[in-house]
């Protein structure tokens, strides 16, 4: 092997947080304030890559102003909605601690809408109350990011590193002991010895063709976990958002910016004949915002099989009822962002289609967020189990915070009085090897062109609704991807090298793209955000979750039975 | 015929010569600069580099880049069926192509 001539860095830490979204800037300030030093790195910009900071609206917690509420009404609605699937202990700390989360987001000026001295409350589809605060206008993603991140900079204990790309982790007897990783900015290998490493890189809907992803959420942490010797659960459970932006193209905007638009104004939801059509899948919406993300979904897809789509393969969403004031009043600037793509939504609707938006799956984890690894904690979209078969609106901020706060206090409590954890390049022998070493580049294999591919084989094979022939084409197109991709990065470490970044996202691709099609195809009943069109109906006898490991480099799957509520405070 | 977007491109990194590459990118209506960058790397070059992580949405702010002279985010600019001159922020620090050293420095690895 030909050793590239950079000179590595290394760094040593506490706890190594990975990822700065929601999950990963709450992780790192929750250690910090247990007294950990910790190092805050991700693959983009601190606070500006990842999910969070595209959220426009709702964040659900039981913050009981002005209807009366409390979590355990929230933590049923969540359950409910992940139809039996759910952990209830993760489930819980989602919907009890997100409350605290909520109001300590509120102490530090995030600016939730408010009426008067009490925070502002929308319905969304699946909850029983007025349940999800926000903030105007379709900034609550932004707002959530700049506050954390003023926090985290107030920390001297937290160091803050963008522009790195943490590879694989480093593990010792089955402890958690640190991890490898490259420099984006100039190529550089960098080690990192870590008493404790919370994952908080979010989900994996970057491995679609149409999905509301930034390009970093491509299941990377999944496959850390994986090749770190943890495990995955509900793998499956790929949850699309049945109205992301279809037509006409719109630039500068998120593709799942109808949600708001129907928590505050309803809006219809039409198909190619201009009728309303939910009704007839089991849900009349009378327009109003009422049917959950799954039925949804199942609904826009078979109008559009029948011939009953909009033009450009959806349904219609349309608010010319609604009226110009009403609109202004409830979405002030963004109805002029729309005037400049040419949308007037007095006068014409606008198509919309499912488009991959969150993952259910993840990381399994027990009550605090440990994985099967000691010492290496998930937080945020990057942990399964929480929200079952399907997820409610409004949890995945709410994850991120709650989840990010406990993985932080947890691993701090772990590394308490621990020593230092020594460096070994031993224990992280390959991974060192893929970072340093310099291969030729390929004139036929364009890794750019390869992800597309692999958006295409997930979209076309493993999206919502499935077959067993479907998935077993997929896995093959993903064996023929991984031989075209080869064991080794192409090229030598340098300088914002992106082809050899996309080499490293599609190994991890490729792996989490297996993990869903093989989970998918073990699972011969239809449940949630999981539908299978040769197994249409719910098998009570399925109630369990898939468990997935690597055994010798090979993904092996399980079952496990969900697990029941353990006594946790 | 269909109607070409001509992408000219400022390609350059540290301790490499400097070049301009011309690109031809399909034109559709509606699309930004960054989808036919993000064309150009799927269909011709996987090494141009460009800065970006939310993709559509303006919500990162990490695209920022010259066109004809003028600071666009390139995720917002319009794609055009003419001749597009794209280069690098010029008072950053160049990392290549159309990459450059935003990050604050504080949140870099030394």
């Amino acid at each position: 092997m030909i050793r590239s001539p950079i000179a590595r860095t290394h760094l040593s830490t506490d706890v190594l947080v990975i990822g700065a979204g929601a999950a990963g800037l709450y992780a790192a300030l929750a250690a910090a304030r247990d007294g950990a030093a910790v190092l805050l790195v991700d693959r983009s910009l601190i606070g500006r890559g990842g999910a969070t900071v595209m959220a426009q609206m709702t964040v659900a917690a039981a913050v009981g102003e002005p209807a009366r509420d409390h979590w355990t009404h929230h933590l049923a609605d969540t359950l409910t909605a992940g139809r039996g699937l759910c952990d209830p202990d993760l489930a819980r700390v989602l919907c009890q601690q997100g409350v605290d989360c909520i109001r300590e987001m509120d102490r530090w000026g995030v600016g939730w809408a408010r009426d008067g001295d009490q925070l502002r409350q929308v319905q969304a589809p699946g909850h029983d109350r007025p349940r999800c605060v926000y903030v105007d206008f379709l900034n609550t993603g932004p707002a959530v990011s700049k506050t954390l991140r003023a926090q985290v900079q107030r920390q001297p204990a937290i160091r803050r590193i963008g522009d790195l790309c943490v590879t694989d982790l480093v593990v010792r007897d089955c402890v958690a002991a640190g991890a490898v990783a490259f420099s984006v900015a100039d190529g550089r290998p960098v080690t990192i010895a870590a008493k404790a490493v919370v994952i908080a890189t979010g989900g994996l809907t970057r491995m679609y063709r149409r999905n509301s992803a930034s390009a970093n959420m491509g299941g990377d942490g999944y496959a850390l976990a994986l090749r770190a010797g943890a495990e995955l659960i509900d793998m499956e459970f790929v949850q699309f958002f049945p109205i992301g932006h279809l037509a006409p193209r719109l630039i500068g905007m998120d593709p799942i910016m109808w949600d708001p638009f129907r928590y505050k104004l309803g809006g219809r939801l039409l198909n190619g004949e201009m009728r309303e059509f939910t009704e007839s899948y089991g849900v009349a919406e009378d327009g109003s915002y009422v049917v959950t993300r799954d039925l949804a979904t199942y609904a826009i897809t078979k109008e559009v099989e029948a011939g009953r789509g909009s033009p450009a393969g959806g349904a219609y969403l349309s608010f010319q009822h609604v009226g110009a004031d009403a609109l202004r009043a409830a979405f002030g600037p963004v109805i002029d962002r729309l005037a400049r793509n040419g949308i007037d939504l007095t006068k014409t609707p606008i198509e919309v289609a499912p488009i991959a938006h969150y993952h259910m799956g993840g990381i399994r984890v027990g009550p605090t967020l440990e994985t099967a690894i000691a010492n290496l904690f998930a937080a945020g979209e990057a942990v399964g189990g929480a929200n079952g078969a399907n997820r409610l609106s409004g949890n995945a901020i709410t994850e991120a915070f709650a989840f990010g706060r406990l993985a932080g206090a947890q691993a701090a409590a772990r590394v308490r009085g621990q020593a230092a954890s020594a460096w070994h390049d031993d224990a992280a022998r390959p991974a060192l090897e893929l970072v340093e070493r310099v291969a030729p580049l390929s004139d036929t294999v364009n890794p750019a062109a390869l992800v597309i591919e692999l958006q295409a084989v997930m979209a076309d094979q493993v999206g919502p609704f499935r077959t067993a022939a479907k998935l077993a084409a997929a896995l093959a197109r993903l064996d023929a991807l991984r031989r075209a991709l080869g064991a080794v990065p192409p090229g030598a470490p340098r300088t914002f090298d992106l082809a050899r970044v996309d080499w490293f996202d599609l190994r991890n691709m490729l792996m989490v793209a297996e993990a869903v099609a093989l989970a998918a195809a073990a699972r011969t009943e239809s449940r949630g955000a999981h539908q299978r069109e040769d197994h249409p109906a719910l098998k009570p006898e399925w109630r369990l979750n898939q468990v997935l490991r690597l055994e010798s480099g090979r993904l092996a799957l399980s079952t496990a039975p969900v697990r029941a509520e353990a006594a946790v405070s | 015929m269909s109607e070409i977007a001509e992408l000219v491109i400022a390609r350059a990194a540290p301790g490499e010569p400097a070049r301009t590459e011309r690109f031809a990118v399909p034109f559709e209506p509606g699309q930004s600069v960054l989808d036919g960058l993000r064309h150009i790397r799927a269909q011709h070059d996987p090494s141009l580099a460009v800065r970006f992580s939310c993709i559509n949405a303006n919500a990162c702010k990490e695209c920022m880049m010259l066109l004809d002279g003028k600071v666009i985010y390139a995720c917002t600019a319009r794609l055009e069926p003419r001749v597009m001159v794209l280069a690098p922020l010029p008072n950053k620090q160049l990392l290549r192509d159309l990459v450059t050293e935003i990050a604050p420095p504080d949140e870099r690895l030394e």
